[in-house]
């Protein structure tokens, strides 16, 4: 240990003989990617600075958002529209200035992944939508990077660890083992269209930072070819096994090259939809064209919308004849993130086969977003987000 | 002979409860097929399987009082 105030610090669990100065000293030159600094990312994050991991990257694109502050507590409602991964950094290096933070406010993609992900020992994933997750996975698998999993929805979370064996095990497996390909995106919901309890995130990421913390220090047994899962109602832990024969998916990409050309949007059933209208061309259109609105979320669904009119007919009792009038011009339908307004689209473009409908994709969560970016880039910006390179090291 | 089912995530709301009981099916394509059948809205559901905790990947024999636990992706974080 470098001095006593270090030692000080970590003396709560040095003095557990399991781990000791070697394991602080192992914890210390560790280097943890996390992917995304949300529900997941911002329990994990802060346990990981507290427990002393010498160097932690931050990925994240996104913008704080008054919905996010019921789980993510490591920001606050001064930190509005700004950039998570770069707040999250800041703050993290005032709660422990002994480590290194790396922000990385970039969007993944299967062109920067491997660069990313190279420069770290293993990688946390706290992302919040299946494309991310597979890319993640398919760049651990193809550096061999141990990946500490998780993923929460409602009232259930699960954790796992992907990419490491075990010592007595002898084999590795990945989440393509579990689901080798995506579902279809209208058959699953996101948090923001389904929901969460604050706490559950808080619950998961916290296990993720301690899978990380056992691998770095080689204390106990990580879940290594296993995904627990977790009801907050019930508070039953269930396990799942992976066996050496469920290990052999064969999907994903095999070589560097494959894996910068492979499209993880399309792959994930995102790909470019002809029933689909992006924000940017929405808020296009409603400057220079007539249309027509639909917002198909139930009544009550927050935020409403106050900015253009529109008519609610909510999905769950859509009556395709109340459309008809409305086809006369352009139509638009919209709900939360995009997925029960392409069911209503695809229901109206059948009956309507000539009509001119569309939905808009990403919902009103994205345009929202987009809203709060455009708004931002208006105003000039502070001190710390000036920085040409979209990394900054704290 | 008695199969308990243990279904998580959006299976539970198609079900309408988080654990059946199920007799008369001798393995897993048994079971899903039936519980195809009487909820229809799992048909279109992408899921894993496990008999007694382990996934599997091709139909298995079940024996009187396995569990099986049919688990959904989940993307959210």
């Amino acid at each position: 240990m470098e001095n006593n105030v270090t030692y000080n610090r970590y003396s709560r669990q040095i003095m557990l003989k399991e781990l000791g100065i070697a394991g602080q000293e192992k914890l210390s030159v560790a280097k943890v990617l996390v992917i995304g600094a949300g529900g997941l990312g911002c329990p994990a994050l802060q346990y990981l600075a507290a427990a002393g991991v010498g160097s932690i990257g931050i990925v994240d694109f996104d913008v704080v958002e008054l919905s996010n502050l019921q789980r993510q507590t490591l920001f606050n409602v001064e930190d509005i529209g700004k950039s998570k991964s770069i707040t999250a950094a800041e703050k993290l290096k005032r709660f422990n200035p002994d480590i290194q933070f790396h922000a990385h406010d970039l969007k993944l993609d299967s062109r920067n992944a491997l660069g990313l992900f190279r420069e770290y020992d293993m990688v946390l994933d706290g992302t919040d939508n299946f494309t991310t997750r597979y890319l993640v996975n398919d760049a651990c698998v193809l550096l061999d990077k141990p990946l500490v999993y998780g993923a929460v929805l409602r009232f259930e979370g699960q954790v796992g660890v992907f990419n490491l064996s075990c010592r007595h095990e002898g084999y590795k497996t990945n989440y393509r083992d579990l689901f080798p390909v995506p579902p279809s995106p209208d058959t699953v919901s996101s948090c923001s269209e389904a929901g969460v309890l604050g706490v559950l995130p808080g619950v998961i990421g916290t296990m993720q930072a301690a899978e990380v913390i056992k691998i770095i220090t080689g204390i106990g047994e990580p879940l290594c070819n296993k995904i627990l899962s977790y009801n907050v109602r019930n508070n039953m832990f269930y396990e799942f096994n992976i066996s050496l024969a469920a290990g052999k998916s064969d999907e994903y990409p095999k070589s560097e090259a494959a894996f910068m050309e492979f499209d993880y949007d399309w792959f994930c059933g995102h790909g470019r939809n002809p029933l689909e209208i992006s924000v940017p061309e929405f808020e296009e259109s409603r400057k220079s064209e007539v249309l027509n609105v639909i917002d198909v979320r139930e009544e009550g669904e927050l935020p409403q919308i106050i900015e253009f009119t529109f008519i609610q007919i909510p999905l769950s009792r859509f009556d395709i004849s109340t459309v008809q009038p409305l086809i006369l011009e352009k139509l638009i339908v919209l709900c939360q993130s995009g997925k029960r307004s392409l069911k209503a689209t695809k229901m109206i473009k059948e009956k309507f086969p000539n009509s001119e409908v569309f939905s808009l994709k990403g919902g009103v969560e994205e345009w929202m977003k987009y809203r709060t970016r455009q708004h931002n880039e208006s105003k000039p910006l502070p001190e710390y987000e000036r920085d040409e390179e979209t990394r900054r090291i704290c | 002979m008695n199969v308990n089912v243990l279904v998580f995530g959006q299976i539970a709301d198609i079900t309408g409860k988080e654990s059946l009981s199920i007799t008369g099916v001798a393995s897993t394509d048994e079971l899903v097929q039936l519980l195809q059948q009487k909820y229809s809205g799992l048909k279109e559901l992408k899921y894993l399987v496990a008999v007694n905790k382990k996934i599997i990947q091709q139909s298995t024999e079940l024996k009187d009082n396995d569990t099986v636990a049919l688990l959904p992706p989940f993307s959210g974080g």
